[in-house]
């Protein structure tokens, strides 16, 4: 019998008719109805939905600096629960990653982990200062490869600065990802700039902020024409721009988190700092415009802004609390919840939304393949009728900070496949 | 009711019945002079992140009128200067047994995490919210404006309020804006654009620019402090610009009419939105706004924690 060989057997591929799946040394060797195990153990997946693992282009793993919060081990299990085979690492972590010694350091421990790929983001400023350029190509050149590129947390602000970073990485196929939040139009800011906000007395976070960035972003990667990505789109007006972008044939992609597009800002009114995240819940006319934005492709991805934080963080007045949500492992099950009434929505545009197309932005070539002979076995298996509890306790991350304590998921992860190890197996980690 | 957090969990007639309470101890009180037995035993704690005398001495006053143990427990010169969190302070108060919380905090919703966090069992009165509420002075607000307009009264309807000038950083003003709509006062909020809450238009509330256009018809008029701080040319251009456009002098409050009262939650900046000549005249109502503002504390106290004490 050979190494990480199986035939999945009765799965039904992007929801579609079912199939068997024979994956042999790593890779999917054959797809086909009524196939023979032969030697192999068979994974029984009558009725599961099996699509390509996921791709999370924006996560925070915390290390180096805050392993207090999450560790990329503990980041990497709670990943490779949610479905996931490669996660893109965000680069402010203490020290920054704006280094080649940094971003090797993460991808190193990333690979040791084994249990998903992990890509470092590289900074783009130094220390994330916004100032003076990191050392883009020696990260690019490294051995980690770095590709995208983010002073995620802080908006690259300086519009000189910006313009030069996206001209730079030009040089390797990289692409900028912009934290749009206008420093100055945020001051103090505590949540979304309404009615609500007025009422509760916290600094309002206008949508303005995030939209004057994008504007701005865009118009500078149409004119030296080079790859912009936008982090959590939170407003219907940064779709409205990014929309236009698009068909003015800007080089721009953008992503949504799961919470931006489930979650709204009147949880905020029982000042539970668990709902406070970066940028803030919004209304619901900007999550039904996020929806629609990601069916007709205007957001391209869905990425996490998985964001983990010690309890002390959170279990204290909001003005003081930290912004972030956890993300990883109840990312599919949120995406479902949001999109199932969405009409025209479906496994495939799911499977394209979480995967294929966030592994093209961050040029993960090894991932987001479709399920084709030849592929690596990056294959998750989805129960669509098994709702899951979410428990803080039990999440595989070290922090606890999610929003979605108590609610139960309309779908759970059964089976994950990395390089075809069989490593999720009924929901557990085999690790 | 166990905690007292925000004007807007407050029905009309809880807030009839913390009027009238107020009226009452206020009679069994002579004004508030005598001590009531009424909390004898239970403690009450000032718990203040914010350096406010006249609030501190208003609730210690009002605890101590009513027999209660009052520990005073402030931002300086204690733990909480050290760092100690919220939830810290919260454990150690209610291991000593403190039956209410009088909370004074810069972060709004400060009171309501820690009424409802799981971090204590006591009572939780808000005293000042950053910018989100401050019940007691808009309690405070409403016994005065009953006993000069409506006496006895169960409603305002019929009245018509001005609250001028900085509501978007005022709890006090957000809590009197509510209340007085829940007690069915038409209320006009007056101040800059950039003073204004975003979304104020769908509060309970008619929003002006102009000050002169509603003086006649106003029979209350709330001047709101503008903070030091404000004044740095980012929100108005000066304060000389603002208290023409805004401060209530001579010849503005001879535009309100004759039984109209002149209010301020104190403390006021004389000359900038108020003038000496109107703080100080006969139609000013400002100090009898800290008497009632202690009535109204004892009230909350007693209804809070008094159990089955009766009032006298």
């Amino acid at each position: 019998m050979s190494l990480n060989s199986y035939l999945i057997v009765g799965a039904r591929p992007y929801g579609e008719d079912e199939q068997d799946i024979r994956i042999i040394n790593g890779c999917i060797a054959e797809i086909g109805v009524g196939l023979d195990p032969e030697n192999l153990e068979v994974v029984q997946a009558k009725g599961r939905v099996c699509l390509p693992s996921f791709v999370d282009l924006h996560a925070h793993l915390r290390e180096p600096g805050r392993e207090d919060a999450e560790t990329i081990s503990s980041g990497s299990r709670a990943a490779t629960l949610g479905g996931f085979s490669a996660v893109f690492a965000m680069a402010n972590t203490a020290p920054v990653a704006d280094t080649a010694g940094v971003v090797e350091q993460v991808w190193r421990i990333g690979r040791q982990t084994g249990l998903v790929d992990v890509f470092p983001v590289g900074a783009v400023s130094i220390g994330l200062h916004g100032q003076a350029l990191a050392e883009l190509g020696a990260m690019a050149a490294s051995a980690a490869g770095v590709t995208v590129f983010s002073d995620d947390g802080y908006c690259v602000f300086d519009p000189l600065l910006m313009r030069r970073a996206l001209e730079y990485v030009k040089t390797f196929d990289g692409v900028i990802a912009q934290h749009a939040q206008d420093p100055r139009l945020t001051q103090g800011a505590q949540m979304n700039e309404g009615e609500l906000s007025g009422i509760l007395g916290l600094t309002g976070w206008p949508a303005v902020a995030e939209e004057a960035i994008i504007a701005r972003d865009v118009l500078l990667a149409l004119h030296v024409d080079s790859r912009l990505h936008i982090c959590h789109v939170s407003t219907a007006g940064s779709v409205a721009i990014i929309r236009w972008a698009k068909e003015m044939g800007v080089r721009v992609t953008a992503e949504v988190t799961p919470h931006h597009l489930l979650l709204t800002e009147d949880l905020v009114s029982g000042f539970d700092p668990v709902y406070k995240v970066n940028p803030p819940l919004r209304s619901r006319a900007d999550t039904i415009a996020l929806r629609e934005a990601l069916l007709d492709g205007t957001i391209d991805i869905v990425a996490t802004d998985h964001a983990p934080h010690p309890h002390e963080a959170k279990d204290c007045e909001w003005d003081n609390a930290a912004f972030g949500m956890l993300g990883l492992e109840t990312a599919l099950g949120v995406v479902v919840s949001a999109m199932r009434d969405v009409p025209n929505w479906n496994w495939r545009t799911l499977s394209d939304r979480m995967s294929s197309a966030p592994a093209r932005i961050g040029r993960a070539t090894n991932h987001g393949r479709p399920l084709a002979v030849g592929e690596s076995a990056h294959i998750v298996l989805i129960d669509p009728d098994q709702g899951s509890l979410v428990v803080a306790e039990q999440l595989a991350s070290l922090s606890g900070n999610t929003p979605y304590a108590g609610m139960t998921l309309p779908v759970s992860v059964t089976d994950v496949f990395f390089n075809g190890v069989h490593q999720v197996k009924g929901g557990v980690l085999n690790a | 009711m166990k905690h007292l957090i925000s004007v807007q969990e407050l029905s009309r007639e809880d807030t009839v019945g913390i009027l009238d309470t107020a009226i009452e101890l206020n009679r069994v009180t002579d004004g508030g002079t005598k001590i009531l037995p009424t909390l004898r035993g239970r403690t009450v704690v000032n718990l203040f992140y914010e350096d406010s005398t006249r609030t501190r001495i208003s609730f210690e006053r009002a605890a101590k009128r009513l027999s209660a143990d009052v520990v005073t427990f402030s931002a300086n010169g204690s733990s909480v200067s050290k760092g100690e969190s919220l939830k810290d302070t919260a454990l150690t108060l209610n291991a000593m047994g403190a039956d209410m919380i009088v909370l004074r905090h810069p972060s709004p919703g400060a009171a309501h995490r820690l009424a409802h966090a799981g971090w204590l069992e006591s009572s939780v009165l808000n005293a000042g919210d950053g910018k989100h509420e401050h019940p007691t002075q808009a309690l405070g607000d409403a016994f005065t404006l009953r006993a000069h307009l409506r006496p006895g009264a169960n409603d305002f309807a019929g009245l018509t309020i001005g609250i001028v000038g900085d509501v978007l950083h005022s709890r006090v003003a957000r809590s009197n804006i509510f209340l007085l709509g829940i007690l069915g006062a038409k209320v006009i909020v007056i101040g800059p654009p950039t003073l204004l809450p975003v979304g104020i238009e769908n509060w309970p509330c008619e929003v002006s620019y102009s000050l002169d256009a509603h003086l006649p018809e106003l029979d209350a008029i709330m001047m709101l402090r503008v903070q030091q701080e404000r004044m740095n040319g980012t929100f108005f251009p000066s304060e000389l610009e603002y208290s023409r456009t805004f401060g209530l002098n001579r010849k503005r409050a001879k535009e309100l009419p004759e039984h109209a009262i002149v209010m301020h939650p104190g403390p006021m900046n004389r000359g900038v939105e108020i003038t000496a000549e109107v703080a100080d005249s006969g139609r000013s109502v400002i100090t009898e706004q800290v008497v009632n503002g202690l009535i109204v504390r004892m009230a909350s106290m007693y209804l809070l924690i008094g159990g089955d004490a009766s009032v006298a």
